[in-house]
């Protein structure tokens, strides 16, 4: 006689024949050797649910309007019950979620898991990392502070690059002429329904496909893909040693998904929510917009490319990345998978990582852009109280040079460290150099008087090494 | 697939030639119905998400202070209403310019849009220079680019004094297509 939970499941299972199913699918078999470097799939999914849950709760506070928004958003970090901390969840979440997504996308690269028969499980995979991305530009936006405002400017800008159709892309991402009531709304659709609707669909295509094709089984050097023998090859060995999904596999993926989530949860309670901006006025000039980390690196490329070739690389960098990057398994879909036997696969992540990486480090220091905020030089640095000296020290303040050079510790790094110049520059080469600029400095020829000149080389000629007691 | 196969006649018998033709035309029938009535959502779902595409631009005259209060050979930030706010645009619905006085009539008003990516540049009053917070693009006191990546002078608003009052007529946000 079976008891009552056996009868409910057998009735369940005979009305619906979904536990069954599931517990077949399960329990499908894996390579045995899949291991810990498997793992970063069921991160990056893990991530999703911690951003849809956080998602939804912060919805319930949330209002989508250009008025309204930024209220909400110091009444959700301020004062509701683990409103800083959900803020914090979302926002970390975001981040786990985008370095996931790469680290898988590295493993599968490095694996050769994108060749036959799984192209298609790659190609989904690349859209998905679009999405994401997209997901983070949006999301930051509907922080709607002034930061935000000031992205989706330069959203547009970047968007009005594209040849023939760039302007109508600017006014569809503006939702009109300027930053106002309609753009809000736009993103909020965007990120809450219209991502997450693609990335669930992708994400049943993307693991449907798992499925069917298997979990690829790690590379033997030498061991080369044939699309004609793969196939019974890869069934042949599950059949010999697969072992099921569930739990012999599995269960590292609870456990590092647990550990994600714990980090994630951890970083949130602690550290909470990403501070917010000035309110979304787009008539307050005094801003300096930032993307969030994940983006940092690309503010760092748009800011260190040539002057005249950024209209080339907006558009064509991340669509030529793309298409790349769909087009990998097309173009090899066969022979070796081993990293081993790849090197330039490893040398292709090992540079995309330090490109990225290094990027990313400009991108947080920014010395492109000046520094508004430099204080005028104190005395002990210009080691004069009266005199042309001073009087240059002054002008060096007034004038901007401040925001963009250097002296000691104070100022912006946008030109030259000028702290030891006139070691390296005599005071016609100063003249020169000021009067007429350069690519990034102004000429200031028409801008100081000769005696106001004469007073700022006087204050750069004293700027030499242990030439000052400074 | 054949249409005489097995699975389309579970009775296993081959289909007829009339039932075959019938079974192409509701075939048809339901693909066609299924389209006119998607379209049908679809068309003014478009219409409503890609309504921007399609709007007339609306310029309007703003006041942004006396005439008076702005010196000849200062610059300084004015703020203004957009041309046809939404009602819960709230502080976004907000504009603002830079705004020369060259002599005792002429004004020249700048967008605070970098040509570059469109950050709001800042107006430093000693230097007479305009600077950009982002990637460094700076322009003389004309908009005209002293250094950095802008491809193009600051763009210019129309401005106008009228009863004493300068006026500033409203536009898009400048966007760059260089």
């Amino acid at each position: 006689m079976k008891n009552i939970f056996q009868q409910l499941y057998s009735w369940v299972d005979d009305r619906t024949g979904l536990p069954k199913m599931i517990g077949k699918t399960a329990r499908h078999l894996v390579p045995p050797d899949a291991k810990w470097w498997y793992v970063f799939g069921t991160a990056t999914l893990c991530a999703f649910m911690v951003q849809v849950i956080s998602g939804v709760a912060l919805a319930f506070a949330y209002i989508p309007s250009a008025g309204e928004a930024y209220t909400t958003l110091h009444f959700i970090s301020d004062q509701a019950p683990f409103g800083h901390f959900l803020r914090g969840l979302h926002y970390y979440g975001a981040s786990a979620m985008v370095l996931m997504v790469g680290l898988h996308m590295a493993q599968v690269f490095l694996f050769g898991a994108y060749k036959f028969p799984r192209e298609l499980n790659w190609a989904t995979g690349v859209l998905l990392l679009g999405f994401t991305l997209v997901m983070g530009f949006t999301g930051q936006l509907l922080r709607w502070d002034q930061n935000a405002v000031w992205s989706v400017v330069v959203g547009a800008e970047q968007a009005a690059r594209v040849p023939l159709i760039g302007q109508w892309l600017a006014h569809f991402i503006l939702g009109g002429d300027t930053v106002g009531g309609a753009t809000l709304t736009r993103f909020f659709a965007i990120h809450v329904f219209i991502m997450p609707a693609f990335i669930f669909a992708f994400v049943g295509l993307h693991l449907w496909l798992v499925l069917r094709h298997g979990v690829s089984e790690p590379p033997k050097p030498g061991k080369l893909v044939d699309p004609k023998t793969y196939r019974a090859e890869y069934q042949q060995m599950l059949e010999k040693t697969g072992k099921p999904f569930w739990p012999d596999a599995a269960w590292r993926d609870t456990i590092f998904c647990t550990g994600l989530i714990v980090f994630v949860v951890a970083l949130a309670f602690f550290s909470g929510a990403p501070p917010l901006d000035k309110p979304p006025d787009p008539s307050v000039v005094a801003a300096s917009p930032r993307p969030d980390w994940y983006l940092l690196w690309y503010f760092g490329v748009l800011a260190l490319l040539p002057h005249g070739t950024e209209k080339y690389f907006m558009v064509f960098g991340p669509l030529l990345a793309g298409i790349i990057l769909i087009a990998l398994p097309f173009v090899s879909n066969r022979g070796e998978r081993s990293p081993r036997r790849r090197p330039w696969a490893v040398v292709a992540v090992i540079m995309t990582v330090l490109m990225i990486v290094t990027l990313w480090v400009a991108g947080a220091k920014s010395p492109w852009s000046p520094n508004f905020n430099a204080p005028p030089l104190s005395a002990s640095v210009v080691g004069a109280t009266n005199g042309p000296v001073m009087l240059g020290a002054e002008l060096f303040h007034d004038k901007g040079c401040l925001n963009c050079h250097l002296i000691g510790k104070d100022g912006g790094r946008r030109g030259p460290d000028l702290t030891d110049v006139a070691d390296r520059l005599s005071k016609n080469e100063m003249i020169l150099k000021i009067a007429n600029g350069a690519v990034n400095m102004p000429a200031y020829a028409g801008n100081l008087t000769p005696s106001k000149m004469d007073a700022l080389v006087a204050f750069l000629q004293t700027r030499k090494r242990n030439g000052h007691d400074r | 697939m054949k249409e005489t196969n097995a699975e389309n006649n579970p009775a296993g018998c081959p289909a007829s030639p009339a039932e075959l033709s019938r079974r192409k035309f509701f075939a048809r029938l339901s693909v066609a119905a299924g389209g006119i009535g998607a379209l049908m959502v679809a068309l003014p779902v478009a219409g409503f998400i890609l309504a921007p595409f399609f709007e007339r631009h609306k310029e309007v005259w703003r006041s942004v202070g006396k005439m008076d209060s702005f010196k000849i050979g200062t610059t300084t930030a004015v703020q203004y209403e957009d041309a046809s706010p939404l009602p819960w645009a709230g502080v976004t619905a907000r504009s603002a310019a830079w705004l020369r006085r060259v002599d005792a009539d002429t004004f020249i008003a700048f967008s605070i849009n970098c040509t570059h990516l469109g950050c709001p540049v800042r107006w430093l009053a000693e230097a007479d220079l305009f600077m950009c917070p982002c990637h460094g693009g700076v322009y003389y006191n004309d908009g005209t680019v002293a250094a950095g990546p802008p491809p193009a002078p600051l763009p210019r608003y129309q401005v106008r004094v009228l009863n004493g009052d300068v006026q500033i007529l409203t536009a898009q946000i400048p966007i760059s297509s260089k």
